[in-house]
């Protein structure tokens, strides 16, 4: 399988930091199609209206990725450069196994394009990680992905022994 | 077609027909959107005499060019009506995502007229566009009514809708989008209860183009970068939301009390400051379509005032909590969180039980009525649903401050301009925000020209707030720039951050109109003009440009500004002739030939 390398950076989305702007949804669709439209962007922020909770969702670039082991013709393949599963239209069918595939819902149908799309990390310097106002997707070392919440977590704990102590 | 999406909607309720028309270029050039483009084309439809509740008003939403774009903030619409609580032309704006929806369904905007013979709300999906029956909607508060309609139509449709106070057509009821984003004043909800339309639902797939990518790409990226820098926009609002002006406010000595009866100054502030909100009853933080600053505050009460919900914001924690004498935190959020689900503004709410309350103490209003007192959050909580559902003496809080105080004989108590409640700045210890008040276009309102900003916050740059000296001219500047960002269809808050230049800059590139920054400037306050000329012909004029009789009469009893009155005498004239108007407050021929109205 096309796993990703020891340095390679990954996107990290920290739902609790989202204020569920969709910047990143129009940032997203500029860049790719040239207009501000959140249906076409490859990263898509779903809202709970009611109780103000947000959540930016996009392709997490698989290690064990179903798109590329679905698609029938191998349009998809991982770019080595930046570790990014990518559609090689000119091979692609749109058959659209891979979206059917795609465990997060993060390889969709464009039928304005009759394409498919998802995210390919902006050829390595995502455009949504640069404008996300509130720091809630970052663009970091696959192994550092962690180290925030770890953090958080040891923060607290450090806290409770305060209290206790 | 660049920013614009060029086409509207025109949907007559009683003959339940939908039309699509093109928009007009001119005056697009001439009114940009939004406030200004709805108010014209509302104006050239609408007599200005029209009875607001009537199927002869119309209200129309309109969105902006910026937006649904990456402007700073860019997320706005406007809906505009003759506004049933005063009469004046009603532009009431409104975040969220629902106007960007609204764009990408293909649409800048949608003019309701007529009346439906049974409740209907609008379900727009993209080129289809229905009316359905809204009957099983009707009695329903705005969470149940936007959980159903999302479920009849789409998960993710945008749902703006009234409550039970629109219905009901209490004056102040307002519009809530997106279960917690309100077109919140002059009574816009009661304008669509009087129309039998109960919501507005869209969903839209298209996108929107603008006229030079690169070159809005750079101009979008400076105002960001600009917005992020700035203290206010890049860390206060962010940090605290806008109750971060509680406790500035009360230093300030402007945070009125007891309906501005005693010094502005409430000595428990803290309890209800943005602070206190941040760490007992923050939940996250929320922003609005696009925008990098986040004010909103989702809250989570615990205990008697259970619930969680968006809010509340400075205003209404203001207006339902000091003005109250209350500073239960979570009794102002309480009722805040009831404003929101009943569809109620919570500045007019509170600014007309703080009315009430003391024309009790006073005895000008039988104690039978109700048992306001000062400081009594059950009460608050309860009346809140009275006044949505008009039980009771609710019935009477309906009708606003100003109908009240004066059926009982004393509208010297109600703390209103042109009928529509004062927002929480005193203006005896800001004479700026006076002088705002008075010549405001929708009547008591602090988004028409925020005077706070120079006199208590020092941006652009300080002024003295007791002085009255080049308030006019300053006041000028900002109400005509603030019709240019309403019109544009960003935030307002942004103008802390970033200025003319900026704003003007996002929309040439967008739009591609070829307008200097002062043009811009222009259509501001031809925009400001237009809604004046509209009032006017209301029978709303220079007699109604004034303040409550305390605020003129009574000087502030304590705190910075103790015993100041608003000299509105010394700034009212100058103000006139900056305007390019007769002292009568009447546009000269020669201004509205200048501004080409």
């Amino acid at each position: 399988m096309g796993s990703q390398s020891e340095m390679e950076k990954i996107i990290v989305v920290q739902p609790e930091k989202c204020t569920g702007c969709r910047t990143c949804e129009l940032v997203c669709s500029f860049t790719h199609t040239g207009e501000f439209n959140p249906a076409r962007s490859r990263i898509s922020v779903f809202t709970f209206e009611k109780v103000g909770f947000s959540s930016p969702v996009l392709c997490q670039q698989c290690s064990t990725a179903a798109c590329m082991q679905v698609c029938p013709v191998g349009a998809v393949s991982r770019d080595n450069k930046t570790g990014a599963m990518v559609v090689n239209s000119s091979r692609c069918l749109v058959c659209k196994a891979c979206t059917i595939a795609c465990p997060l819902g993060a390889t969709f149908y464009d039928h304005v394009s009759d394409s498919i799309l998802k995210c390919d990390l902006c050829g390595g310097d995502p455009e949504c990680v640069k404008f996300c106002p509130s720091g809630a997707i970052t663009y970091q070392e696959a192994g550092e992905a962690g180290l925030a919440r770890r953090k958080a977590v040891a923060a607290k704990l450090k806290d409770v022994y305060e209290e206790v102590s | 077609m660049y920013a614009w999406i060029g086409q509207i909607l025109r949907v007559n309720l009683t003959d339940a027909t939908i039309k699509k028309e093109k928009l007009d270029p001119v005056l697009r050039r001439n009114y940009i959107g939004a406030r200004g483009l709805g108010s014209k084309l509302f104006m050239d439809e609408v007599d200005p005499q029209v009875d607001p509740l009537s199927p002869e008003n119309k209200i129309v939403f309109m969105t902006g060019p910026l937006t649904g774009t990456l402007a700073a903030s860019g997320g706005r619409y406007n809906v505009v009506t003759r506004g049933p609580l005063n009469g004046t032309i009603a532009a009431s704006n409104s975040g969220g995502s629902f106007g960007p929806e609204l764009k990408y369904a293909g649409y800048d905007g949608i003019i309701f007229e007529g009346k439906a013979e049974k409740p209907v709300y609008l379900w727009i999906n993209n080129a289809e566009v229905e009316l359905r029956s809204a009957e099983e909607l009707w009695g329903r508060n705005v969470p149940e009514t936007t959980d159903m309609i999302k479920q009849a139509t789409h998960e993710e449709a945008k749902v703006a809708c009234i409550g039970p106070a629109g219905e009901k057509l209490v004056k102040f009821a307002c519009i809530m989008n997106e279960y917690n984003r309100a077109a919140g004043r002059s009574g816009v909800g009661a304008v669509m209860g009087s129309k039998n339309l109960k919501a507005l639902a869209v969903r839209g797939t298209g996108g929107i183009k603008v006229a030079d990518r690169q070159g809005f790409m750079q101009a979008i990226t400076d105002a960001r970068n600009k917005l992020k820098a700035h203290p206010v926009t890049g860390a206060g609002l962010a940090a605290y939301g806008t109750n971060v002006l509680v406790n500035i406010l009360n230093e300030h000595g402007g945070l009125p009390v007891k309906n501005f009866s005693e010094a502005a100054v409430f000595a428990k502030a803290e309890n209800v400051s943005g602070e206190y909100q941040a760490e007992h009853c923050l939940v996250r933080n929320k922003g609005c379509f696009g925008c990098s600053i986040g004010c909103g505050r989702v809250s989570r009460n615990r205990g008697k005032y259970k619930g969680i919900g968006e809010g509340p914001e400075y205003e209404a924690t203001w207006g339902l909590g000091p003005n109250l004498f209350i500073d239960d935190f979570e009794a102002i959020s309480k009722a805040n969180f009831l404003c929101n689900e009943l569809g109620l503004d919570p500045i007019s709410l509170a600014g007309t039980l703080a009315c009430a309350t003391e024309m009790m103490e006073k005895g000008f209003i039988p104690w039978e009525k109700a048992d306001l007192r000062w400081g009594d959050a059950d009460m608050l909580v309860e009346m809140t649903i009275k006044t949505a559902y008009r039980e009771g003496f609710g019935d009477e809080l309906a009708e606003g401050s100003y109908r009240l105080a004066e059926k009982y004989g004393h509208p010297e108590f109600s703390m209103s301009v042109k009928k529509q409640e004062l927002p929480a700045y005193d203006p005896r210890g800001q004479q700026g925000i006076g002088l705002n008040y008075a010549t405001s276009n929708r009547g008591g309102c602090h988004v028409r020209g925020y005077m706070t900003s120079p006199e208590v916050l020092g941006i652009p740059e300080k002024v003295d707030p007791d002085s009255t000296e080049g308030k006019a001219a300053l006041l000028k500047i900002f109400q005509d720039l603030t019709a240019l960002v309403d019109s544009a269809g960003i935030c307002l808050f942004t103008t802390f951050g970033q200025g003319l230049p900026e704003i003007a800059e996002q929309l040439r590139q967008a739009t591609g109109l070829d307008l200097s920054d002062e043009e811009f400037l222009l259509a501001g306050e031809r925009i400001w003009n237009l809604e004046r000329s509209f009032n006017l012909q209301a029978g709303i004029s220079s007699k109604d440009d004034t303040l409550p009789p305390r605020l003129l009469r009574e000087p502030m009893k304590g705190g910075p500004h103790q015993g100041n009155v608003v000299r509105l005498e010394l700034m009212l004239p100058e103000y006139y002739t900056l305007r390019g108007w007769d002292q009568a407050g009447v546009p000269t021929p020669e201004k509205l030939q200048e501004l080409s109205l």
